[in-house]
């Protein structure tokens, strides 16, 4: 690199400037093949897979020239934990509490995709009230997986409150959780046949509550978020990818729904009564990361008219299948029914046997389209469980996302993608 | 209730004590009068036992996260439980900056090579801190893919549960404050003798051949 230094007859100053604004054009932000034009440097830099700003441990190869990236390979597998195989070997009703740790922030939406394919293979009628019941706790999921993405992103943009008041939020929806299940994460709550256990007295109460109060909180959010100058500039026209690419590569959820198609299969294909509830779809113009963080943030809104909805309408009912093949039959019947005592001992023993055949089940995850495709041979386990995770599909997208921005908006369009390792390794 | 208000000092008995710490700067004082003195001022303890109260006070854990765990890792960091409060809230990137990694999460055998190169990296005094039932013992899956942390590291505590709840993490972090700060049985350092594990890096001279990314100066002339 020739340094242009002080000339002998201009001014001193301006002929540094001029080298300064010499040296900064000779970056072009065009895309290139890598390796072609000897007077640029290329270095290939690791990220990963320990670093905090890869939410869990993606690790990335990516290739710089100065600080505008030319190239990415993600590389994944580091928590790669053999759920897929583990669940040929468990009974279906087994399966559940292991699908539900793939995409550990969306446990509700594992274990409502694995539970809906078979209850596809059985023919099995979901009674309304289970049907209302697993609407309310998916979107309650909805807006916990959403929040945990805001204040982590917000973390990698610097604004470190953030984390914190998604965290006061998420702790109230946990809270929620554990009133209906038991468990703060991995709740189980979902089985075949319907849910776990009716919700208890004082639980509708609380999430009428919860649901005051989270417009409002939603609402400080954005004030503090689209408000700061720093954000709009680290969002605003960065990881731009058009629709078309954007289909082409099979990405789905808020990131397709941020480049404005409207697709969202809780409208296209509607599952456990969606049809019956009043709410939109909210989509950006662009495609770039601002949209992106409008869009789930528009989903908070959404999900709580979803919320409120099902709680005015729940229909009373069963909260689980009256077939007592698949069901376990209720705890008193034990003591007064043989019948049902056998059924009991079927089921703990060996299992629900389900009729050969394959299905698959797609529901809209919080980061896109969420598949269970099961197939069964006839006996008590399943031949196959695979799932259609969206975060493994959409990590597709990063490399037209991120190529030809600078490395600092990388960091910025990774936390916009919303990743879940152990979704993309299961 | 009554209420017991202490009469300050008199200016007389503070000018005397001025006098008495010049002094003992100067070297002024007696025996006899520096004995009482000391004895009056100075609170006595052992090195090791202060150094151990600070260090289990102000411990900056890794920001490492694998699996769900790590969610529930992060709710620790949050306003409901808030560890702030023990003066462990000051998560470090880098391992060397780091005193404990905590394991949150699934290891699978791709990964722990990865983090054995990590807790290498970390300096003494170092910490480890296994999270739920999976690193443990490989939790509800215990197949092909997953290795328990045990098997290619020492840990100083394990915290059970699946996973585990930020108030069962909390308690872990109290037990390996006790155990830092020198209230605890025997464990594995002790046992195997284990302090200076941390890794070296060869001399810096030495760089060039094996490392393809460093260069000498002049190497990148015609770049």
């Amino acid at each position: 690199m020739t340094v242009t230094g002080r000339g002998s007859d201009a001014d001193p100053s301006t002929t540094l400037s001029e080298g300064y604004r010499k040296r900064e054009e000779s970056i072009t932000l065009s895309s290139e093949p890598a390796g072609v034009d000897e007077t640029h440097e290329l270095l290939t830099l690791n990220i990963g897979p320990h670093h905090p700003a890869t939410h869990g441990v993606l690790r990335l190869i990516t290739t710089l020239e100065g600080e505008v990236v030319r190239d990415i390979k993600p590389i994944i597998g580091y928590v790669h934990t053999g759920i897929e195989k583990t669940a040929e070997d468990k009974a279906y009703w087994k399966v559940i509490p292991v699908v539900e740790r793939m995409d550990y922030l969306s446990y509700y939406f594992n274990a409502m995709a694995f539970c809906g394919a078979v209850e596809t293979l059985l023919g099995l009628e979901i009674p309304p009230r289970a049907q209302y019941l697993r609407v309310i706790h998916l979107e309650l999921n909805r807006i916990n997986s959403h929040l945990l993405w805001l204040g982590t992103s917000a973390l990698d943009l610097g604004a470190i409150s953030m984390f914190w008041y998604c965290f006061r939020e998420r702790e109230k929806i946990l809270d929620l959780f554990e009133m209906s299940s038991g468990q703060r994460f991995h709740t189980r709550y979902i089985q075949v046949g319907g849910v776990m256990e009716d919700i208890p007295a004082g639980f509708e109460a609380n999430v009428r509550k919860f649901l005051k109060d989270m417009p409002n909180r939603a609402d400080q959010y954005a004030d503090l978020l689209e408000k700061n100058q720093i954000v709009i500039e680290r969002l605003r026209g960065t990881g731009i990818v058009d629709r078309e690419t954007m289909i082409k590569l099979g990405v789905t959820g808020p990131l397709l729904r941020a480049t404005g198609e409207p697709w969202d299969l809780r409208k296209a294909h509607p599952y456990s009564s969606y049809d019956h509830f009043d709410f939109k779809i909210p989509v950006g113009t662009v495609g770039d990361n601002y949209d992106r963080y409008r869009v789930r943030h528009a989903e908070f809104y959404e999900s709580v008219k979803i919320i409120e909805q099902a709680l005015d309408g729940l229909p009373e009912g069963p909260h689980i299948t009256p077939d007592r093949k698949v069901a376990l039959p209720p705890r008193h019947e034990l003591a007064t029914s043989m019948e049902a005592l056998i059924h009991h001992f079927k089921l703990v023993t060996e299992g629900f046997r389900v009729p050969p055949g394959e299905a698959y089940y797609p529901i809209e995850g919080p980061r896109g389209e969420l598949g269970c495709f099961v197939r069964a041979d006839g006996s008590a386990k399943p031949a196959r469980v695979h799932m259609r995770d969206p975060s493994f599909v959409n990590l597709q997208a990063l490399a037209p996302m991120v190529r030809d921005g600078y490395i600092a908006d990388l960091i910025a369009t990774l936390a916009m993608l919303d990743p879940i390792l152990g979704g993309i390794d299961r | 209730m009554e209420i017991k208000r202490e009469t300050l000092a008199d200016t007389s008995s503070l000018r005397v004590r001025q006098h008495q710490a010049r002094d003992l700067l100067r070297g002024d004082m007696g025996d006899e009068e520096l004995e009482r003195y000391v004895e009056e001022r100075v609170l006595t303890t052992t090195v090791e036992k202060a150094v151990g109260w600070a260090q289990g006070n102000s411990i900056y854990p890794l920001t490492f996260g694998l699996a769900c765990c790590a969610i529930e890792m992060m709710a620790i960091v949050g306003a409901r439980m808030d560890v702030a409060r023990f003066g462990w809230e000051a998560m470090r990137a880098s391992p060397r900056q780091a005193d404990l990694i905590i394991l949150s999460g699934r290891v699978s055998i791709k990964m722990a090579p990865v983090i054995r190169r990590l807790w290498d990296q970390m300096l003494e005094p170092k910490w480890a801190i296994s999270m739920g039932a999976c690193c443990s013992s490989m939790g509800v899956f215990n197949n092909y893919a997953l290795v328990p942390a045990d098997k290619f590291m020492p840990i100083d505590v394990h915290v059970p549960g699946c996973p585990p709840r930020p108030e069962s993490l909390m308690h872990g972090i109290l037990k390996l404050r006790d155990k830092i700060q020198g209230h605890s049985v025997e464990g594995w350092r002790e046992r195997y003798a284990a302090t200076g594990t941390e890794e070296l890096l060869p001399d810096a001279a030495d760089l060039g051949t094996a490392n393809v990314n460093v260069f000498k100066p002049g190497d990148t002339a015609g770049a």
